[in-house]
């Protein structure tokens, strides 16, 4: 009888390794660059600059309203390569089981992975596979890393940032980290749902405009105030003020927010980009993101501000008519949200 | 009725701002400010948290009172609570205690040294973890006021029903008014006004001020948490000095109801009783805690484990007492922002998301900032 769960023996590298693989990686993975499972896989790149990085997922729980650890591995990954200019291509794919990790679980996670990277018309090139003892992981673990080819347009750097840019945000603040935490607190029924997507679609409209793009980034942990706070971090003459009577926020985050005494500011997005521009720029920018799907909340967060007492700050203008300090995150706030 | 957005309606925030400005300067002469307190952490954290010190009118200030329950929890309270974590106890507790400083050491502290600290968001969460572990002993940090010692009390019978025997509260339950009274006998205290607490007054019930305003003649108006309750609840307490009344308002009519909940009220009058308790900052206040009944007391950890909570050694710089009163800004604390962090600090006003240090320091404000 086959067992329903991941045994240790899955990770030795005999038969029934040899089972996992054909049946959890192969079947779903196996037409590219993984046919016959190389050591390695050769790719072929158009252009001469790639744009590389990494991520690890250990997001609890495993599953969660609108996505599971899957899809947050495949667009952890590509949304990095994404903001960072680069046109997101091929995925490594790196499992870590644990022992008595249901296959149900596994076959959705893969599903996922398999229909994110379909959708993102990104490739999993390469992979590996370990099993670990019960108790030493907390049911799966992934690593991917993500290869994208440079778009030669992007001249993204964050010290182009200048007094006047505006500050855009490409949906609603916070969904991920909110669904997160739903989730474990047992809120979830029409509470928040994950925003985890793709980026480069939104990447990809504000091209036609990148001559006025300073700089873009995926606010995940530590949310869209941990962002904004590295921008203006050690300016002299910087600051930026956002207005916090328009953020784009979902009910249903708004309302987990609120009873849960956090900050959608500060919570995590999978699937939003940050943008700075040019203020010449901002609405047709704005107008491109909100005929995407999922574009339709885009807005104007704020703007990079001269004004000396800001310097090296960010300040929200509050429904009062008030302006409060939106400080960095500090250390343990939501653990284990990706 | 929308009880989120409606209550943090930009338009209608800035046009009580401009009205509280024209109300204080027709009224408010030179020299003749008003102070005061809201008596209640979570007030201190809005009104930090929306700027609505910026937009109060000259002449109007502000004070943060004894409400936040985390600040007022002694160090000797941590102390146990760390103590039997080091036996090997479960110790279940709300996230905002972890980081509170002890005599030597914090929770936070003790879990990174293998103490098993299990944070929960609802009390409830402590059943699933005893009964999980049968043969383990579980211990739920029960500190707060009347707000929170409802649900935390009730996990007494809903533990006795369940049959979850091994489950027991370490308790440092508060009650509001005797330190509203105590704040009242204090000579070095002016306070004009009282903000009265949103969700314990919920419980309690409006009704319970009424001393304050009646014996006192102090004002007092019952708001809630969102800017614009806030707002009105200020509007409140400057009409009443305006016009030389002393009432009890209830703005939160919303929440809270003349007499409270009285289930809880029920609910304490069978499983609590009055005893004399240890505020940080405060001293003792005479029949200011809930301490479990006899009846009780197989769920309660000071018993069970025969342990003492002692007064706890507290850091000598730490103005955390005088800021509790109202005494003190935070900033006017020589440790504020420079030795004592929400990262790494010293005093319980700077930990809890309630605490006026916390709350000073997080949102504080542009003006204050330049300086």
């Amino acid at each position: 009888m086959k067992p329903d769960t991941v045994q240790l023996g899955h990770g030795g590298g005999g038969r029934l390794s040899r089972e996992l693989i054909n049946m959890a990686v192969v079947s779903r993975f196996g037409d590219g660059p993984l046919r016959g499972l190389p050591d390695a896989a050769t790719l072929s790149a158009n252009s001469g600059e790639v744009v590389f990085s990494t991520d690890s997922f250990v997001v609890s729980p495993l599953e969660f309203p609108g996505g599971n650890i899957g899809h947050l591995a495949v667009h952890g990954s590509i949304n990095d390569v994404a903001v960072a200019g680069g046109w997101p291509r091929w995925l490594s794919l790196a499992l870590i089981l644990e022992e008595g990790l249901p296959f149900a679980v596994l076959d959705r996670v893969l599903d996922a992975v398999r229909d994110a990277a379909a959708k993102a018309d990104v490739v999993v090139a390469t992979g590996d596979t370990k099993v670990v003892e019960r108790g030493k992981c907390d049911g799966l673990y992934i690593n991917t890393a993500c290869i994208g080819e440079r778009v030669e347009d992007w001249r993204l750097d964050a010290a182009a940032v200048r007094p006047g840019d505006v500050i855009l945000i490409s949906g609603t603040l916070g969904d991920h980290g909110m669904a997160i935490m739903a989730a474990r607190n047992g809120m979830a029924a029409g509470g928040p749902v994950s925003d985890c997507a793709s980026v480069y679609p939104f990447v990809d409209a504000a091209l036609p405009y990148a001559a006025e793009v300073r700089f873009m980034r995926d606010p995940t942990r530590g949310g869209v105030a941990a962002v904004l706070n590295e921008m203006v971090e050690g300016a002299t003459s910087a600051g930026i003020e956002i207005d916090e009577t328009c953020l784009p926020l979902a009910p249903g985050t708004q309302a987990v927010a609120d009873m849960l005494g956090l900050d959608p500011l500060y919570a995590a997005c999978e699937g939003r980009v940050l943008l700075v521009c040019a203020a010449g720029a901002a609405d047709a920018i704005l107008g491109a993101w909100s005929k995407l799907p999922g574009g339709a909340q885009a807005a104007r967060l704020g703007h990079v501000s001269a004004e000396a007492p800001l310097a090296g700050l960010v300040a929200a203008l509050t429904v009062t008519g008030g302006r409060r300090i939106v400080d960095l995150p500090g250390g343990e706030i939501l653990p284990r949200i990706c | 009725m929308k009880y989120i957005e409606g209550f943090r309606e930009p338009r209608a925030a800035r046009a009580l701002v401009e009205k509280l400005r024209l109300l204080g300067q027709s009224s408010l002469k030179d020299g003749n400010g008003v102070t005061f307190m809201e008596v209640c952490g979570s007030h201190t954290m809005a009104i930090a948290r929306y700027a609505i010190r910026e937009a109060l009118p000259e002449g109007v200030a502000l004070v943060s009172g004894p409400g936040c329950p985390v600040c007022v929890t002694p160090a000797g309270y941590l102390d146990a609570a760390i103590e039997l974590a080091r036996q090997g106890v479960i110790m279940i507790s709300f996230g905002d205690m972890l980081h509170v400083p002890g005599s030597r050491s914090s929770l936070a502290r003790a879990r990174a040294a293998g103490g098993d600290i299990r944070v929960v968001y609802s009390a409830l969460d402590a059943l699933q973890i005893a009964a999980a572990e049968p043969q383990r002993e579980c211990v739920f940090l029960a500190i707060g006021f009347e707000t929170t010692t409802a649900p935390v009390a009730g996990l007494v019978p809903l533990a006795d029903e369940r049959k979850i025997g091994n489950l027991s509260l370490l308790t440092s339950f508060k009650t509001i008014p005797p330190a509203m009274d105590a704040l009242i006998a204090d000579p070095e205290l002016r306070i004009d006004g009282f903000m009265c607490p949103a969700h314990v007054s919920a419980i309690i019930g409006a009704d319970a001020y009424l001393p304050y305003a009646r014996q006192h003649g102090i004002p007092c108006v019952v708001a809630g948490f969102e800017p614009l309750d806030i707002l009105l609840g200020i509007e409140g307490l400057l009409r009443q000095i305006i016009e030389g009344r002393a009432e009890v308002e209830n703005q939160y009519s919303r929440v809270v109801t003349a007499g409270g909940n009285r289930r809880a009220q029920v609910l304490f009058q069978r499983l609590l009783e009055p005893e004399d308790a240890l505020w940080r900052g405060l001293g003792v206040i005479p029949a200011s805690g809930l301490r479990l009944k006899k009846a009780y007391s197989s769920r309660d950890a000071a018993v069970r484990f025969g342990v003492t909570i002692g007064p706890g050694v507290e850091h000598a710089a730490c103005c955390c007492g005088d800021v509790i009163k109202g005494k003190l800004n935070p900033a006017a604390c020589p440790l504020f922002a420079k030795v004592c962090t929400p990262d790494d600090p010293v005093g319980p006003c700077m930990v809890s998301a309630e605490g006026s240090c916390a709350a000073a320091y997080k949102f504080r404000d542009i003006r204050q900032h330049a300086y």
